[in-house]
């Protein structure tokens, strides 16, 4: 389970949020929704553990996760706001590099599968990804999820420059990370099309 | 759910940047040209005379490496900055000095591996001796290191700043200096013959006195650059 106490958080002299407690269960999506600029980005990036909170906490498991260090980063994929690929590399090149450094399995294709489900065509996966359109990155950079085995994903504006189709394989991704009782903390602007029952909604206001 | 091993995930960085490297040879090859254009203008401008060239060649080489790394530093951390990769570096879960030994390591091969290669031939042009150039190349061997563990921590300290090229510059070459005295002094008690074993020490011991907190010190800064 994992829980924000009371969490505040500020840019520079503004104050983004105050009091924020919210609890993720497995098997729930957490969307988080606001105007731009309200903070979404900066709450993702407190609940990595990349951005100190002003005041209150962040738990998983019961356990404050300044202190748990490298054993909560070992429970969560991330995904920002920024690809967090390499232009340089192909998109299978990005991808087992990132679950080598992530510790996921990247052997006997199950790279060239993750991107096939992502809706990359083969033509593309041998190509500097600095070709690719935006979606396309962005698809590159989302096909990390079908190689995480881990139960907790924070994940910053996903279906950004997506197109339908590939929004729909996301929310199915998203929906069997669920049914395995994986725990989603998704900053967002659009409806997320999974069942109302397994989504809580958490609005910040500026 | 697996978690990478330290020693798996130090491979990982250094793969990663290794592979980036050689998808960007340009990069490796202007600090390798800069190293040799700056270090064969000295002959050119001083003149022939070998032994003026003798007495300036530990020092002229010594600062051309020294400048050769100051310029490739602004590459260390500065796009998987843009990228969002450090990002997910500072998410691996293990320590983060741990990568940044790996990315140093790597920053290493690139720009300073090349140098410590390229010395017994530019020592050459300098008239350096057999002795000599050996003293040279291992003081490079020694040195080239430290200075890439020291600029790391200016590179983080500067990450997202404008004008983070000089400020790199103002920050660390300070700190360069006992690597450059040690390092020259090592070539020039080896052409005066009174040994160069003190100053390969003391550059080992910066060496080590560098790995052991120049990596905990730019995880400290990089973790402030991403706030």
């Amino acid at each position: 389970m994992f829980q924000t106490v009371a969490l505040s958080g500020s840019r520079g002299e503004r104050l983004l949020f105050s009091d924020v407690s919210v609890t993720v269960k497995p098997g729930t999506l957490l969307a988080v929704l606001g105007a731009n600029g309200s903070g979404k980005t900066s709450f993702l990036r407190m609940l990595c553990g990349l951005l100190s909170p002003d005041g209150g906490a962040i738990l998983w498991q019961g356990k404050d996760i300044r202190q748990l260090k490298e054993l909560y980063t070992a429970q969560l994929t991330y995904i920002g706001h920024l690809n967090g690929i390499k232009d340089e590399l192909t998109p299978v090149e990005n991808l087992t590099v990132s679950a080598c450094l992530a510790g996921d399995e990247s052997s006997g294709g199950i790279v060239q599968k993750a991107l096939e489900a992502v809706g990359l065509e083969q033509s593309v996966h041998r190509l500097p990804t600095r070709v690719l359109s935006q979606g396309q990155k962005r698809r590159v950079a989302l096909a990390r999820l079908w190689l995480s085995t881990r139960p907790l994903w924070l994940l910053d504006e996903p279906f950004a420059s997506l197109d339908a189709v590939a929004t729909s394989y996301l929310t199915q991704r998203l929906q069997s990370h669920l049914n395995n009782g994986g725990m989603v903390v998704v900053a967002t602007h659009q409806e997320i099309a999974l069942p109302t029952d397994s989504i809580q909604h958490l609005r910040l206001a500026r | 759910m697996s978690q990478p091993s330290m020693s798996e995930a130090l491979r990982g960085v250094v793969r990663r940047d290794l592979l980036l490297a050689m998808r960007r040879r340009s990069d490796v090859a202007m600090s390798v040209f800069f190293v040799v254009i700056v270090a064969s203008l000295f002959p050119l401008g001083v003149g022939p005379e070998p032994a003026v060239l003798r007495m300036i060649a530990s020092g002229v080489l010594w600062v051309t490496a020294l400048l050769a790394c100051l310029l490739s530093l602004g590459r260390l951390f500065t796009a998987d900055y843009l990228d969002g990769v450090l990002e997910q570096t500072l998410l691996i879960p293990q320590p983060l000095a741990v990568l940044v030994v790996g990315k140093v390591f790597a920053h290493w091969v690139i720009s300073g591996l090349p140098v410590v290669l390229l010395s017994p031939l530019l020592g050459l042009q300098f008239g350096l001796s057999g002795d000599s150039l050996g003293v040279l190349t291992l003081s490079l061997l020694l040195g080239t290191p430290t200075l890439s563990m020291i600029g790391a921590i200016g590179a983080a300290l500067t990450l997202g700043l404008r004008g983070s090229g000089l400020l790199v510059a103002l920050l660390v070459l300070p700190l360069f200096v006992p690597v450059l005295i040690f390092g020259a002094g090592a070539v020039t008690s080896s052409l005066a013959g009174i040994g160069s074993e003190a100053n390969l020490s003391l550059l080992g011991a910066c060496f080590l006195l560098s790995l052991a907190f120049a990596p905990w010190a730019t995880a400290v800064a990089l973790r402030i650059a991403l706030e």
